[in-house]
């Protein structure tokens, strides 16, 4: 008698090794999974039909009537359900590239300083990981948002950068960029992108043909700066500033007018976002680093290139593949991470449409399922694109 | 630049007794203009133009730093120096400007946390403002540590925490044999015993209400039990993930990917909100059971993607093994494959129970209140307006002891089990 028939039946569960075994319990699992979806949505059926309300998303056309602080888009009261949750979903996007932006600056430097020959600069990059991995990230928001930022002065006392930009406990306000013809200076840049994108292949191409290195930095460099400049000069393009301007609201309420306001909810979810999340891409850099073996340091010195070569050529492609999975999955933690927003009063997804809309509407299945799924497209569509990119820098073994 | 520096010479072993000295006493000078300028306004260099002025001390530090940057000088501890701290030019600047800031900004920090604060006392009035007021977390700390419980029934509380750490304990320390007696108590039995006792109800304790439930207890009380029960979901389905049926392995991928994409805070959203309604008609179900059921199934799937990290570091081996003894697909994983497996993840596991600590504050946007929640409201008490930064930090602390302190654990075992293997 062979295993296998001894190991036959239910014992085979799972394993698929016999045909009873193979289909039993996926049938098993496909009736499960019917059983809890049919029972939740019966329950869900008779509960709604019991409160007078139907399923549909046919509220989201409805007029939203209420007002959101901060907006990237045309947005008022008289907006629909569906611009709203639009504008929630942009100001999540909006937080989570400045996040994502902010914290792979810090965690690169944080990461190196780290692996640092210097005693004090390690310890000290090591203690700033330690301290802010180890507090949870809601703590740190608040933090930020109710003492740090509340205890910054009134705008009639901000703090002041060379008279452009203002910082007080009304946030902070930046000069705005007034266009003319932006157009022209938009393709302007994307033709010099084009450009240095040759200019590298021409270079790569003669290295590789002739030996001959042509300073394509340099180039690409003088590109990047004189076609826009062109544009100015030629194109009829022009930028002037609009400047905040501190104004008198009542008899004791100041602000300034004018310019971009960076409001302070803004300033802590991005401050506590890139400062938490940073600890983390900073051990992925370390890690990163570290996992290049020093034989290769020693074979890149030995061949006769620079320190910086070394770093460039050899050490950081290298480095980058065992980077870029786990840090990743930090990016992704940090756009999840950014719907802690609601707790601040942020106007992000969450705030905005599982909390405002879905109080004025009551359809918590509805609009709490929305945001679920929108989350799991985000989270999605950053892994396609970083697993696109990983597979695009991975060994190529012939 | 660095040419000119290099009037006396170029720094060498052989002047050593001329350069040690004058650099030394430069980096002195350097320390010192910083404490003056910024602890008592005096500043040493005040005849120099303004600009140059706010670099003095960089620059001293800088000539001085170069001035003793000596290769194999054959003192030990001025080699170590260089080597630490003062390598080349660009680590030297570094040195000099960390130095600086630690100097300028820990001093008026400690006066803030511990000189300048008030520690004893019941009431605001008390506190001088000049530092921070620790009266506010002292008036608050049964509230922080217990949230709204009822202040006669906190020794109910205390006496499961202390259960639970006496027994984690006495784990550690008694013989394998009946360590495995206190295991099977501590996972099957303790959570019952502690559950009717922190809830009430029955043996002549006083029913306290959920609602009533908060401060690090209830992170803890949360934290624990979510913990439990995700562990066994999540080794059904990290099993069902690398199942070779496509119904099973398909419908664990869905599962663990969805509660992986979404952020905490809408699985909240969705166990207070949401889940009455897909409850039979006329049923209640408390919302801190809700809170739970929804933060196991989210971390779930979680501990499932780290018990298959353990099952596929298993060599191929050792199911061929299993397979070749006759074994059939539990039993083989049972005895053989997860002991090793979850041998292999316990510091995964740990990570993700710090990761699920560090959580557990958000349940304060379904309205329950643990540290976080109950400082939140503390701080805006009529009685007490104003003391946020001190509630913060306070709440800040104990979460980074915990944390902390896990996390150490959590490396200490990793490099126990690496050495094993």
């Amino acid at each position: 008698m062979d295993i296998k028939n001894t190991t036959k039946g239910f014992t085979n569960f799972f394993s698929g090794s016999s045909t009873f075994g193979k289909y039993f319990p996926q049938i098993l699992t496909v009736f499960f999974i019917i059983f809890i979806f049919g029972y939740f949505t019966y329950n869900a059926q008779v509960n709604m039909d019991n409160r007078g309300i139907d399923f549909g998303l046919r509220f989201l056309g409805e007029e939203a009537s209420f007002d959101i602080q901060f907006s990237l888009i045309e947005y008022s009261g008289a907006s629909s359900y569906a611009r709203a949750y639009l504008v929630g979903v942009l100001n999540t996007i909006l937080v989570a590239v400045i996040g994502i932006f902010f914290a792979t600056i810090l965690g690169v430097v944080i990461g190196i300083s780290r692996l640092s020959s210097n005693y004090l600069i390690a310890k000290v990059a090591e203690w700033y990981i330690e301290i802010f991995r180890n507090i949870p990230l809601l703590l740190q928001l608040f933090f930020w948002y109710f003492a740090a930022l509340r205890a910054l002065p009134l705008p009639k006392e901000a703090i002041n950068f060379f008279d452009t930009a203002y910082l007080s406990v009304k946030g902070l306000y930046i000069p705005k960029f007034v266009w003319t013809n932006f157009d022209i200076f938009f393709y302007s840049i994307i033709a010099s992108i084009v450009a240095i994108i040759f200019v590298f292949k021409y270079a790569k191409n003669q290295q590789e043909q002739t030996g001959r290195r042509i300073p394509s930095f340099f180039i690409s460099f003088g590109i990047i700066v004189l076609l826009p400049l062109l544009t100015f000069l030629i194109g009829g393009v022009s930028l002037s500033f609009e400047y905040p301007v501190l104004t008198q609201l009542s008899k004791t309420i100041f602000n300034y007018i004018g310019g971009v306001a960076i409001i302070p909810e803004l300033m802590a979810l991005a401050l506590a976002l890139s400062l938490y999340t940073a600890t983390f891409i900073a051990e992925c850099v370390r890690a990163g680093i570290m996992g290049v073996t020093k034989g290769q340091k020693e074979a890149a010195a030995s061949i006769g290139l620079t320190p910086g070569q070394v770093l460039r050529l050899v050490v950081m492609p290298q480095a980058l593949r065992i980077i870029i999975p786990p840090t990743t999955n930090q990016y992704l933690n940090l756009t999840k991470n950014s719907s802690l927003a609601a707790a601040i009063a942020y106007p992000d997804l969450v705030l905005v449409f599982a909390g405002t809309a879905m109080m004025q509407t009551g359809r918590a299945i509805e609009i709490v399922s929305i945001t679920m799924l929108t989350y799991l497209s985000l989270s999605i569509a950053i892994s396609i694109f970083m697993n696109w990119y990983n597979k695009k820098i991975a060994i190529k073994e012939k | 630049m660095i040419k000119t520096l290099n009037i006396l010479g170029k720094p060498s072993r052989n002047k050593l007794s001329l350069f040690v000295p004058i650099g030394f006493s430069l980096f002195a000078l350097a320390i010192i203009d910083v404490i003056l300028s910024s602890f008592f306004e005096i500043n040493i260099t005040s005849i120099l133009p303004r600009w140059l002025n706010f670099f003095t001390p960089i620059l001293f530090g800088f000539v001085g730093l170069h001035y003793i940057r000596i290769e194999f000088s054959g003192n030990r501890i001025l080699d170590k120096l260089n080597k630490n701290i003062n390598s080349n030019w660009f680590n030297a600047i570094l040195t000099l400007i960390i130095i600086f800031v630690l100097i300028k900004n820990i001093p008026p920090l400690l006066n803030w946390l511990l000189i300048d604060a008030d520690f004893v006392g019941t009431s605001k009035e008390e506190c001088s403002r000049e530092g921070a007021c620790w009266i506010f977390i002292n008036v608050w700390i049964k509230r922080l540590m217990y949230g709204l419980y009822p202040n006669a029934e906190i020794w109910r509380i205390n006496l499961s925490f202390l259960m639970l750490i006496g027994l984690v304990i006495s784990a550690f320390f008694v013989p394998i044999k009946i360590k495995k007696y206190i295991i099977i108590f501590l996972l099957f039995v303790f959570p019952f015993i502690a559950i009717n006792l922190i809830s009430g109800g029955n043996f002549g304790l006083e029913w306290v209400e959920t609602t009533a439930w908060g401060g690090l207890s209830l992170t803890f009380i949360i934290s624990i039990f979510a913990l439990l029960f995700c562990f066994p979901i999540g080794m059904f389905l990290a099993l069902g993930r690398r199942s070779s049926a496509p119904v099973i392995r398909y419908s664990s991928i869905g599962f663990i990917e969805f509660w992986r994409g979404v952020p905490l805070i809408t699985v909240l959203f969705m166990a207070s909100v949401m889940m009455p309604m897909f409850l039979p008609d006329g049923t209640y179900m408390d919302k801190l059971v809700r809170v739970i059921i929804a933060i196991t199934l989210f971390e779930a799937a979680y501990m499932a993607e780290v018990i298959r990290g353990g099952l596929q570091a298993l060599p191929r081996g050792q199911y061929d093994a299993g397979k070749s003894l006759g074994m059939g697909y539990w039993r083989m994983h049972l005895l053989v494959i997860l002991p090793q497996a979850l041998k292999l993840v316990i510091p995964g596991i740990a990570n993700t129970f710090l990761a699920l600590v560090k959580d557990t504050p958000l349940i304060l946007v379904v309205g329950l209140l643990e540290l976080v929640g109950m400082i939140d409201m503390a701080k805006s008490n009529p009685d007490w307006l104003g003391f946020a930064t001190e509630g913060y930090i306070f709440a800040g602390i104990v979460f980074w002891i915990i944390c902390y302190s896990m996390s150490r654990y959590s490396q200490f075992l990793e490099r126990k089990y690496k050495t094993d293997r």
